[in-house]
């Protein structure tokens, strides 16, 4: 590689990183594969270490003990207001007067309910991780992987464990296998609700005879559509069907049957489709719940799930068009290593093909909005208009708007250029006040930088404009 | 560093140039004269241009070094008249009733001691009162409010601090400071936004179309540059809105009983480069904003008012003569716009340099003749009693051959 080592190294935290600190191009531009590698390395690298973080199943038993005390309080009000209406003989101004008799009952408390709070907990821990990562590669891969096999917040009940989805089953795999990673996250109760499989029945199941509810194919067929093999590939209506079979049953506990694991896992065996399915040519006989888990280890051997996989990792981090030969490398390794992802993640930082590409994809919203933060040496301590950015930007944090995920290509986010600026403008002076734009083009961009560039952050008529100059630089946005 | 030195005093802290950051004491000397005297500093980045603000009709060289763009008696929209020499820019009628109504002093041919062009250079002297740019961690106006002795916390004993951001060099420092900022910040001036496009033209094809697209300004800027078109007038409302806001939050805060008394804002977007608009455009529609925000101020202080001074200042001035673009480039002297009822005003205070070549600073700028720090150290003296000594040492270190400017106050 021709690349003078101080761009490669701003290459590596630009594209493969969540952009440079002060400090961080000096320090890994000696060997910036071998530290892209060593973070990959590090103990723990993927792990949250905030103990105030509930687990799912906590988190997912207290949202539903405050639902069911709000709803109580509801029901009192109306009842108290019914009664003094019958009391009152058509003169509302004089329920007021009347409230001796009928103590008014505790108003809602304000401010965000418990399952927002935990939501912006996770959220911002999130954020603190983002921040607080040296490169940002593992974090990087992290949300990657959350993406791909992404839940959404704004389905009923996966709000309050959205955040301890992704950390008990994309951080805690995201540098293991790719097939424990498919089998945590398809029997992770934010994925079961969130794809409704949690209520899916099978018709011929003890369940399904008594009730009219029945099948619900939602999460067999994303899982081969999104998570594994990859839509238009080897399957056929068919195999969706049988597939979703295969997993009738893998539900949640219900809370009022259960109260210590109300909320949890379990495979139910009376709403399974009993007898053998056949999935992709292959027949899996019924053994419960290990049926599924035959299934998905399958899938997740698949060489169409090792092309899709590697297509979109080489999509995510180099180029809309990945170029072939990387996607065929990191496909190869997926399947000689039975998809080990950090062997994939060390594919892709050693390819070559990896860093000539041109820095042409746009930096995702949350990716661009950390980057300047770190820029900037900023660590909101109110994660506010950190969170406000990412909607604004079209990214709220784990709301995608469907099951595929925020978009890895660019032309989608093109259109929220303008707000961007607008976050620019806003984070220069919220976050950036006290930094020299011009020491923060040294240490984040310079390497990269236009002549251009250095000169409109240098000429600008104040600080906060040269900053939010250069969040907008092209060399700032794009990866 | 973005070490937070005031997080154990401040409350209500946010951040942002346009926020108030006050002092949270009592000048206790002036407090002993039975004044209750307020002093609010406005920066304003970028570097007005003092002539278009207040123009030297009376110079016989004037109309020939500006051409159409001279503000006239005569012009249309016409100046407003100070004295038998200088005139308001007509968009900033309040500061003219504030004038004639002796509420209002002009100080002209004024600047820092910094003679390069760097705005962030500029902008550090300013707000350092150091002689020179460099590492310069607190600002003057903290430094006298270390030295004024507190008589009593402003604010009583709401006590309650957020942690968090980050107050403009000039109330830096180790005085503890308390801050406010309006909820919406200001979007992205039309300044920013066609800079940006300047350079997407010269580096990002796709991202220059699709941000003229956006912003509805494919007409604007062309590769090659700003070609000196009016920018956009939709922001002119916004950019009223918001000084106004800010301005008059920060005098509301003074003008408390348990308010503090000191505090500094700071509004951005006065480097024009190209397509000044002294009359109708980007200029005029800026003074107008500041011209608001004076009112609002001198509204909000409401009885406090006649015990007010507002020092509005800018890091350096702008070329004597128009660019190749209808606007400025950077120059050196420019104007200090003070108001308040405190002030024995009516006056423009100015050694006139003149406005020939040879009169100009290095052939293009206003010359300097009066030491910024002259004004503002006859401020802090009179009006706060800041000590003499304390004011050529501490506050503006190393300017003892700097005297205060004497009588800029009513009772002095």
């Amino acid at each position: 590689m021709a690349l003078d080592p101080k761009a490669e190294a701003a290459i590596a935290l630009h594209r493969f990183g969540l952009g440079p600190r002060a400090g961080s191009i000096a320090a890994i531009a000696s060997d910036p594969r071998g530290a892209l590698i060593a973070e990959l390395d590090r103990a723990g690298a993927t792990r949250i270490g905030n103990a105030d973080l509930l687990t799912s199943g906590v988190a997912a038993r207290a949202a539903f003990a405050y639902q069911q005390a709000q709803r109580a309080a509801r029901q009192a009000e109306r009842a108290a207001q019914q009664a003094n209406t019958a009391g009152a003989s058509g003169a509302p101004e004089m329920k007021e007067q009347s409230g001796p008799a009928s103590p008014a009952p505790p108003r809602p408390a304000s401010g965000p309910g418990l399952p927002q709070q935990i939501y912006l907990a996770e959220a911002k821990a999130r954020i603190d991780a983002a921040l607080a990562a040296e490169i940002g590669f593992v974090e990087r891969l992290v949300w990657f992987w959350s993406n791909h096999f992404c839940v959404s917040a704004d389905k009923g009940n996966v709000r309050q464990i959205c955040g301890a989805y992704e950390r008990e089953v994309i951080r805690a795999n995201a540098l293991g296998r790719f097939g424990d990673m498919l089998l945590a996250v398809e029997s992770h109760p934010a994925m079961l609700i969130y794809l409704d499989n949690a209520r899916s029945i099978g018709p011929a199941s003890i369940a399904g005879l008594r009730q009219r509810r029945g099948l619900n194919e939602n999460l067999a067929r994303e899982i081969l559509e999104l998570h594994t093999l990859g839509v238009r590939t080897v399957y056929a209506q068919e195999d969706v069907t049988r597939f979703a079979n295969v997993i009738t049953g893998w539900t949640v506990v219900p809370f009022r049957q259960d109260p210590v694991r109300g909320g949890e896992f379990e495979f139910n065996p009376r709403m399974h489709e009993p007898g053998a399915q056949t999935v992709i040519g292959k027949s899996y006989p019924d053994v419960g719940l290990e049926q599924g888990r035959a299934v998905l280890a399958a899938l997740a051997r698949h060489p169409a799930t090792a092309r899709h996989v590697a297509t979109k990792l080489a999509r995510h981090f180099v180029a809309d068009e990945p170029p072939p030969a990387l996607v065929e490398r990191l496909a190869k390794r997926f399947l000689a290593t039975q998809g080990d992802l950090k062997e994939m993640a060390k594919t892709l930082v050693s390819a070559p093909e990896a860093w000539e590409a041109p820095r042409a994809k746009l930096k995702r919203p949350g990716e661009w909005v950390v980057a300047a933060l770190r820029a900037v040496a900023a660590t909101p301590a109110d994660t506010g208009p950190v969170m406000q950015a990412h909607n604004l930007l079209g990214e709220p944090v784990w709301r995608p708007a469907a099951p595929k995920g925020f978009s890895d290509e660019s032309a989608p986010w093109l259109d929220g250029l303008a707000q961007r600026l607008d976050i620019a403008n806003q984070f220069a002076r919220r976050f950036g006040a006290e930094a020299d734009p011009r020491e923060v083009f040294e240490q984040a961009l310079a390497p990269l930088a236009s002549a251009e560039t250095r000169q409109a952050i240098t000429r600008a008529e104040s600080r906060p404009q040269a900053l939010a100059l250069l969040f907008m630089a092209p060399e700032f946005q794009r990866r | 560093m973005l070490a937070n030195r005031h997080a154990a005093t401040r409350r209500e802290l946010l951040i942002a140039s346009g926020t108030l950051f006050a002092w949270a004491y009592l000048p206790k000397l002036a407090r002993a004269e039975g004044r209750d005297p307020r002093l609010l500093v406005i920066v304003l980045r970028g570097a007005l241009d003092g002539l278009a603000a207040v123009a030297p009709v009376g110079d016989p060289d004037w109309i020939a070094l500006r051409g159409d763009h001279a503000l006239t008696l005569g012009g249309n929209p016409a100046a407003l008249p100070l004295d038998s020499f200088f005139a308001l820019n007509p968009a900033m009628p309040n500061l003219h009733r504030l004038y004639k109504s002796g509420a209002a002093t002009i100080v002209h041919a004024a600047a820092t001691p910094y003679r390069e062009r760097s705005h962030f250079d500029g902008q550090d002297v300013l707000e350092s009162g150091l002689a020179k740019p460099g590492a310069a961690d607190s600002g003057w106006l903290n430094r006298a409010l270390v030295s004024l002795q507190p008589a009593g916390r402003a604010g009583g004993s709401r006590d309650a601090f957020a942690i968090g951001p980050i107050a403009p060099l000039v109330v830096r420092g180790p005085a503890p400071v308390l801050s406010w900022t309006p909820r919406r910040l200001p979007p992205a001036s039309d300044d920013t936004v066609m800079r940006l496009i300047d350079l997407y033209h010269h580096t990002d094809p796709v991202l220059a179309r699709v941000l003229e697209e956006r912003m509805g300004l494919a007409t604007i800027a062309r590769a090659g540059g700003m070609d000196g078109e009016p920018p956009r007038p939709v922001a002119a409302g916004q950019v009223r809105a918001y000084f106004a806001e800010s301005a008059g939050t920060a005098a509301k805060f003074l003008a408390r009983a348990d308010g503090p008394r000191i505090g500094a804002l700071a509004f951005d977007g006065w480097d024009t480069h190209a397509a000044e608009g002294a009359m109708n455009g980007r200029l005029a529609t800026l003074l107008g904003a500041l011209d608001g925000a004076i009112a609002a101020i001198e509204t909000e202080m409401k009885d406090a008012w006649p015990e007010t001074v507002v020092a509005i200042v800018t890091e350096f001035g702008r070329t004597a003569r128009i660019n190749g673009t209808d606007g400025t480039d950077h120059g050196t002297a420019t104007v200090a716009l003070l108001a308040g009822g405190a002030l024995k005003g009516g006056r423009v205070i100015a050694d006139w340099p003149g406005l020939k070549s040879s009169k100009l600073h290095d052939g293009r700028d206003l010359k300097p003749t009066t030491d910024l720090r002259a004004v503002l150290k006859g401020l802090l003296n009179e009006h706060l009693r800041v000590d003499a000594t304390v004011l050529a040492s501490k506050v503006f270190p190393d300017s003892a051959a700097i005297k205060p400017m004497p009588g800029l106050l009513r009772q002095a």
